[in-house]
């Protein structure tokens, strides 16, 4: 036991007087949160908007009001010219033009169908697609105040929620996905960089043949990370709270144990690694591309994974962070208890074990 | 009758057809400087990582310490001390850091520690660098310093690997020192080397060639039954028999 806490205390040592390691175990989650929260945002805002107005009747103004206070637009009234509409496009003052048509007011009073018409820049489709929605959404609401449902022999109004987050707060769907990211990157390139240290230095043949159990290296070398891969999680978890506003619904305690078996996870996976080079660089490398990437883009909170082809849909199970993503959405934003999320846990659990069994299996037999 | 620390008796490793060391046997005694040649690809390393404890033999006998190679392996790594020929210390760990670290890890007390600390930094005359890095120290003192750190907790016998590659003459006279003074206190020294001058200063000297044993005796006896002036050329004379090339 003594000998096992000299080993962490040197251990600590290593990793408090490496500047880079540091700066990577607590600046990256500052950054990925600040990024993904702030500048990362899916919400369209400020679209600049022309509106052409060739009717000029009461209906328009109105509309036009009702445009001008949504805060999704920055209005602009050009002109009855529609090659200024062309050219607002060219030179990239808007992105969104909204043109009323001569009468428009008096086919929506008399005729009973009225058009508009709106034009978008399709470079950035999701974008347009958005403005789109929007600005139809705005007219059907205007619609029914001028025309009462009443008067419509049927008519659906569609009453929408969204549950777990009634206010579209666009970083809860982020902060487990950033979770998973960070403690992935944390815990597996930091534990195969510094084991495949020791291996470069020479140090880990000293460390071979002293009366210290190998297996106990490995262990000793994975309980810092897994140390700071807690307090790494919470410092994360402050950050979601305090700065993106995004509340803990379920159980802390929960949400801190499967935080717990998926750092476990990933130290493994880092052991891993470890066992499989001899180089710091390439431990870095296989760790960033082995698992930094597959967790961006098989994990689900960047891109959706119902969309995905089937085999990719399949490959996205063998990502352990796929996994712990759907733990800490349930857990985290619709406070779901442990009877929600034991099969996710399980799964967890497997990959764990098995990711462990190969990496100490691995280094027996490179002793031998 | 000398105690014998290290038995060896038809130690062969075989990696397959291989055999990187065949059938060899010999005996150091308590206290005594052996030395441990041959040419790389000789199967010096893997000989010695089987004495180590790192490595299980294919057949043959041997102990260390009174322990043996096969089953023993633990009780055999407390006797040991080690140092590679890659320099083995932390860097980014102070002169004192790593004192205690190793200290800690083969089990010193921490009174005790503390006690051969003082004493080890007044030796080395290292007391006011205690505090500094390791990896701002000159090569010679790191080089001396891994030394103490492989005895500091008192092993039986200690294995160098190569312990002054690339160290300055005068350096390396002064590393001999400190490993006279450790066997005069009782430590048995095993040691590898590329220099032939310091196969004078051991006691017996085993030359490998090809996974054997091809000569075992004091320097004095070898230089007179290969008719040389010196150790270069007897290791010479033996090495350039060999059938494999180096790694």
């Amino acid at each position: 036991m003594k000998q096992f806490l000299a080993f962490i205390r040197k251990e600590f040592f290593h990793v408090f007087r490496d500047k880079r390691t540091l700066l990577i175990m607590f600046g990256l989650p500052v950054v990925q949160i600040v990024l993904f929260g702030f500048a990362l945002t899916s919400e369209v805002k400020d679209i600049t908007l022309t509106i052409v107005d060739h009717a000029r009747d009461v209906n328009t103004r109105q509309l036009i009001g009702k445009i001008k206070s949504s805060s999704y637009f920055i209005v602009s009234e050009a002109p009855l010219d529609d090659n200024g509409i062309a050219d607002a496009f060219k030179k990239g003052r808007s992105r969104c033009a909204l043109i009323f048509p001569a009468n428009f007011g008096s086919d929506l009073q008399h005729g009973g169908k009225a058009q508009l018409q709106i034009i978008t820049d399709g470079s950035d489709p999701n974008t347009a697609k958005t403005v789109i929605n929007y600005i139809s959404a705005i007219t059907t609401a205007y619609q029914q105040e001028v025309s009462p449902a009443a008067r419509l022999p049927y008519m659906i109004v569609p009453e929408t929620r969204m549950l777990y987050n009634e206010e579209g707060n666009g970083s809860l769907n982020f902060i487990p996905g950033v979770m998973a990211l960070v403690l992935m990157i944390v815990c597996t390139a930091l534990t195969s960089v510094s084991v495949v240290r020791e291996k470069e230095l020479g140090t880990m043949e000293i460390l071979l043949v002293s009366p210290f159990q190998p297996l106990m290296v490995l262990i000793a070398k994975a309980i810092p990370y897994l140390i700071l891969s807690l307090a790494n999680f919470i410092l994360i978890l402050v950050l979601a709270v305090f700065v993106l506003n995004v509340g803990i619904k379920g159980s802390i305690l929960l949400l801190f144990l499967e935080s717990m078996l998926f750092i476990i996870t990933c130290l493994s996976l880092g052991l891993l690694i470890s066992n499989t080079t001899n180089s710091q660089q390439t431990a870095l490398l296989l760790s960033m591309m082995g698992m930094m990437i597959p967790t961006m883009i098989f994990t689900g909170f960047m891109f959706p994974l119902e969309n995905m082809p089937l085999i990719f849909r399949y490959i996205s199970n063998l990502i352990p962070s796929r996994w712990y993503f759907l733990v800490v959405k349930a857990v985290m934003l619709k406070g779901l208890g442990f009877e929600y999320v034991w099969k996710e846990t399980l799964v967890l659990l497997g990959m764990t074990t098995a990711a462990l069994a190969v990496a100490l299996r691995n280094f027996k037999t490179r002793l031998s | 009758m000398e105690e014998k620390v290290i038995i060896c008796k038809d130690l062969t490793k075989r990696f397959g057809e291989f055999y990187a060391v065949n059938k060899i046997s010999f005996e150091v005694n308590k206290g005594e400087i052996f030395g441990f040649l041959g040419a790389n690809g000789a199967g010096k390393t893997t000989a010695m990582r089987i004495l180590c404890g790192l490595s299980h033999p294919s057949s043959g006998e041997a102990t260390v310490a009174g322990f043996n190679v096969y089953k023993q392996q633990e009780s055999i790594k407390k006797n040991i001390g080690y140092m590679s020929q890659k320099f083995s210390l932390y860097e980014n760990l102070t002169v004192l850091e790593n004192i205690e670290f190793f200290g800690g890890v083969y089990g010193v007390p921490a009174a005790e520690i503390k006690k051969r600390t003082t004493q080890l930094l007044e030796q080395l005359g290292l007391t006011a660098e205690a505090k500094k890095f390791v990896g701002a120290l000159p090569l010679g003192w790191k080089q001396k310093l891994a030394f103490s750190v492989a005895i500091f907790h008192r092993p039986k016998i200690v294995f160098l690997d190569e312990p002054t590659g690339g160290v300055d003459p005068v350096t390396r006279r002064q590393f001999w020192d400190m490993i006279y003074a450790a066997a005069a206190a009782g430590i048995t020294i095993f040691v590898t080397t590329h220099y032939m001058d310091e196969a004078e200063y051991c006691n017996r000297v085993t030359i490998m060639v090809d996974g054997k044993v091809e000569a075992l005796d004091t320097p004095a006896n070898l230089k007179t039954q290969f008719s040389a002036d010196n150790m270069d050329q007897v290791f010479y004379q033996l090495a350039r028999r060999a059938q494999r090339s180096g790694d």
